[in-house]
């Protein structure tokens, strides 16, 4: 059989693997966090003086020990790495106890006598948005993370001549990560004068900048080397970054190694959350069957702090009509303040909320217009050459929505099965539906900030290859992806190359391994450095031999005629002998994107993706219990790279997804995220899902190096709005909030 | 007297928590804490064969027992266990924080049960979390697993 490519998977398998937690430095101590119990409030006082006298208790470190900024931010710089006097969430930390013992530092945690000043807190999105509402920032204008919006055309001449006009809402729950692995950091202060940062972590670049900025010191002075990571699903950027500076304080006031480990209360209670959604859709509608216009009103509860929400609702934005040729548009989406957890990137990143109301509405609009919601969709979506809502032409790429489409129908025999469908038939046992939905997303990162990453192949004496990119692993196997291109490029086993463990301190910084974009922007720039590395060599041995070297394959040089030159080994000798060194640094900037603010159109994304998911189930009629039968999910990945690993992605996104769908929720009660832990918390559990079929559409993608594009998200962010339509074709009812809870 | 990876232990406190003890004390880290409450299956160790959540234990509960922790199941000299290979082979692996836990429940499930239906392994890892996989390639790998000891079965 073909066995499955992964460079950690010995270690993991074994128990050898090291995550965070699991190292530790001599005389390591040990800090915990003390919350707020108020999502608003004004620190008055603080009193340490009992928790210093227990046993093993060293110190604890307020917001005054802070050498450098108190505040940090990937985009506005409002969250207190400890407060100093404004709580904005029950998620603050307003001091550490670093003890000898974790248990030492647990233990001393309530004898820190704490005073606040209550204050009422904005904790809904709308009560946040009227003008007479309390500032919660007060160094920002208005309680607006931001406003993005999409003017195209003219909605109200579009909405006159519509034959029908449909409104609904629909509104989406807060959701958690569940990264296995809590937060965890360990830092030194190295005998060179930098602090270097273990952990587990988004993107150890932008966790470099919150330590940095913490300490007062630049960003030489600062290295962060990333350990195994225990998933991170989005979820391992501000959170982690922040304990890491957290760590990273303690050890530089104490001089000793510091490790914070997070228990999942602590993870749970702090860590951003993906955004809940309220969104407000009118489609106009002729009865031939095409979309004339679209109004919508989308609010995004951000909670406390700002982190990527002006990202995450700029997807939102963009991707407002889903996969739809729009003529008409008119969309507005809030990013709102309040004292709620914060939220921040998830996996799907804005589009998961959008999928699960335009993937409804459209077989909504179908329902009404007497066509079926399938040939609705392919008269309206997007199709080779077509137009999007901010005005960008598909056309450098192959728009294969039809494609994904075509294949889900046919897989899942949709046709004949949505004939069997249910529609709450009293007579029925149990309700059968079917249910699909389908989308475009813009690959990487679009206007959310500059694209380009580099990655470093440096051939070392006896051929053998080191190799290095600027994204990192949290689980998803970017390593081994990175290594499979390199070998082929290189003509190489896999075996001859080594991923150097990541460090801020070796590679420019390539932007978070976020978006999608780690196989498209690492293995692009793996590609330019092969090209590169290839030259290096080829020259080396052109200008000892006079022989042209055409084709690097199975670790041999060929000429033109397929005939062996020298073997890899002996090309690299030769290189070195000769005062060359077989190194390369290849940069890949993908095409520039455009976006006016003020009309909200432009050239968004470099690349698009296409998915089509589709989910059989069914439901108890007595209990209103969904059991999934089947999910199936076909995307455009451009090119598989590992098809193991590939596979991985869609099923573990199609169960996301599913468990977005039913299951999960993290409601705030005054502002403190109500599960405490995952027996609150419902993940999808084996026994709660069905069998899965993962079809991959290869079309390399021009743009795109290695022809490959991205999986992570769009995996994400269809299963849900798939399962409400199934539940709709089973029950009768449509559900507009999620998770789905059956009402019999 | 408590027996770990088939060595002997006779000095312990036996109030300590089992999976600090494994991992703080014995620096067997392969064992996982993933929520310390006893619900993701992370810290999941095999107490005289049985799958057993080592947040939930104290070393007093385990005296006079035979444990098994992902570090022991492999060979001494370092061949992997038909279900450790089996677990790279189909792609089961992808952060691995769930691995130990996950390949642990396996080991015990297949010793009572070799020829387990999907179905049956679905049940058997239910205890055990998973975020990243949707269990679809750790089934895979069982049923692998199950596949190869069944042919080097005389």
């Amino acid at each position: 059989m073909k066995k499955a490519f992964r460079n950690d998977a010995h270690a993991k398998v074994t128990g050898q693997a090291i995550y965070t937690d699991d190292l530790k430095l001599h005389d390591m101590l040990h800090a915990v966090p003390i919350y707020s119990e108020l999502p608003r409030a004004k620190l008055i006082f603080l009193d340490t003086s009992a928790a210093l006298k227990l046993p093993g208790v060293i110190a604890v470190i307020t917001a005054k020990d802070i050498p450098g900024n108190i505040y940090y931010g990937q985009i506005i710089k409002d969250y207190p790495v400890l407060v100093d006097k404004d709580i904005n969430s029950t998620g603050d930390v307003l001091a550490l106890v670093v003890a000898k013992t974790r248990e030492q530092a647990i233990a001393a945690v309530p004898s820190i006598k704490i005073e606040l000043q209550p204050l009422k807190p904005i904790l809904d999105p709308e009560e946040a948005m009227n003008p007479e509402a309390d500032i919660l920032h007060p160094s920002h204008v208005s309680n607006l993370t931001n406003y993005h919006r999409v003017r195209r055309g003219d909605v109200t001449s579009a909405e006159k001549e519509a034959d029908i006009i449909i409104e609904e809402e629909f509104s989406t729950s807060r959701v958690e990560h569940s990264y296995l692995e809590p937060e965890s950091a360990i830092c030194h202060l190295r005998c060179d004068g930098v602090m270097e940062v273990f952990g587990s972590m988004q993107h150890p670049f932008s966790t470099r900048r919150f330590v940095a900025s913490t300490l007062g010191v630049e960003l030489k002075d600062v290295e962060v080397k990333l350990l195994t990571s225990g998933g991170g699903f989005g979820g391992k950027d501000d959170t982690a970054a922040l304990v890491c500076a957290r760590a990273a304080l303690c050890a530089w006031i104490l001089k000793k190694p510091v490790k914070i480990t997070y228990t999942r209360e602590w993870s749970m209670r702090e860590s951003y959350k993906r955004h809940p959604y309220k969104m407000r859709y009118r489609m106009g509608l002729n009865k031939e069957g095409k979309i004339l216009s679209v109004k919508a009103r989308i609010v995004a509860d951000g909670g406390a702090y700002c982190s990527v929400t002006p990202w995450v609702t700029w997807r939102s934005t963009v991707q407002s009509c889903g996969c739809y040729e729009v003529p008409n548009v008119e969309t507005d989406v809030y990013g709102v303040y309040t004292n709620n957890i914060f939220s921040g990137a998830m996996r799907g990143f804005g589009s998961p909320q959008i999928n699960f109301a335009v993937e409804q509405l459209v077989e909504i609009a179908a329902e009404k217009l007497g066509i079926d919601e399938i040939t609705f969709r392919q008269i309206n979506m997007v199709k080779q050459g077509s137009t999007t809502i901010t005005g960008q032409v598909l056309e450098n790429h192959l728009v294969s929505l039809n494609q994904v489409l075509d294949t889900v129908l046919k897989e899942s025999d949709y046709k004949n099965k949505r004939q069997l469908c249910s529609f709450g038939n009293p007579n029925h046992q149990e309700w059968y539906g079917i249910g699909l939905a389908i989308c475009y997303r813009g690959v990487s990162l679009g206007a959310e900030g500059t694209d380009v990453n580099s990655a470093i192949l440096y051939v070392q004496p006896d051929g053998s290859v080191l190799l290095e990119t600027g994204v990192f692993e949290n689980g998803q196997g970017s390593e081994s992806a990175m290594i499979l291109i390199a070998a082929e490029q290189l003509g190489l086993p896999l075996e001859r190359i080594r991923y150097r463990m990541p460090s801020t301190s070796n590679i420019p910084d390539g932007g978070s391994t976020v978006a999608s974009r780690g196989t498209i922007m690492g293995g692009g720039a793996v590609v330019k450095a092969a090209n590169i590395l290839k030259q290096i060599v080829g020259e080396a041995v052109q200008k000892y031999t006079g022989k042209t070297v055409s084709n690097f394959e199975n670790s041999q040089l060929l000429d033109p005629s397929g005939v062996l030159i020298m073997s890899w080994d002996e090309a690299i000798k030769l290189c070195y002998n000769n005062q060359i060194y077989p190194y390369a640094f290849g940069v890949f900037q993908p095409p520039q994107i455009s976006w006016d603010e003020e009309t909200g159109q432009g050239n968004a994304y470099y690349t698009w993706v296409y998915g089509c998911q589709a989910a059989e189930l069914k439901v108890d009629p007595k209990t209103g219990i969904v059991k999934l039968l089947n999910m199936i999910a076909a995307h455009d990945i451009g090119k598989a790279v590992n098809p193991f690993a590939l596979k991985g992605q869609y099923y573990g996104g199609m169960a996301m997804g599913a468990g977005y769908a039913l299951f999960e929720n993290c409601p705030c009660e005054n502002g403190l995220v109500v599960p405490t832990n995952f027996n609150k918390y419902r993940l999808p559990r084996s026994i709660d899902l069905p069998e899965m079929k993962a079809i991959f559409i290869e079309n390399p993608d021009p743009v795109s190096p290695s022809g490959a594009k991205g999986i992570g998200e769009p995996a994400n962010e269809l299963m849900a709005p798939a399962i409400a339509n199934a539940i709709y074709y089973a029950t009768g009812k449509r559900y507009h909030s999620l998770p789905i809870r059956i009402k019999i | 007297m408590i027996t770990v990876n088939g060595i002997n232990y006779y000095d312990y406190d036996p109030e300590r928590k089992l999976s600090l003890w494994l991992r703080e004390d014995l620096s067997l880290t392969g064992t996982k804490i993933g929520c310390d409450i006893g619900v993701c299956g992370s810290c999941t160790i095999l107490i005289n064969g049985e799958p057993k959540l080592s947040c939930r234990l104290k070393v007093k509960d385990v005296e006079n027992c035979n444990i098994i922790t992902i570090e022991g199941v492999a060979l001494p000299d370092g061949t992997l266990h038909p279900i450790q290979q089996a677990f790279i082979d189909a792609g089961a692996i992808q952060c691995g924080f769930c691995t130990p836990g996950m390949v642990l429940t396996a080991y015990a499930l297949l010793k009572k049960n070799p020829h387990p239906t999907r179905q049956q392994v679905r049940q058997a890892i239910r205890g055990n979390l998973c975020r990243c996989t949707g269990y679809q390639q750790i089934i895979d790998a069982i049923m692998l697993a199950a596949e190869r000891l069944d042919l080097k079965q005389p």
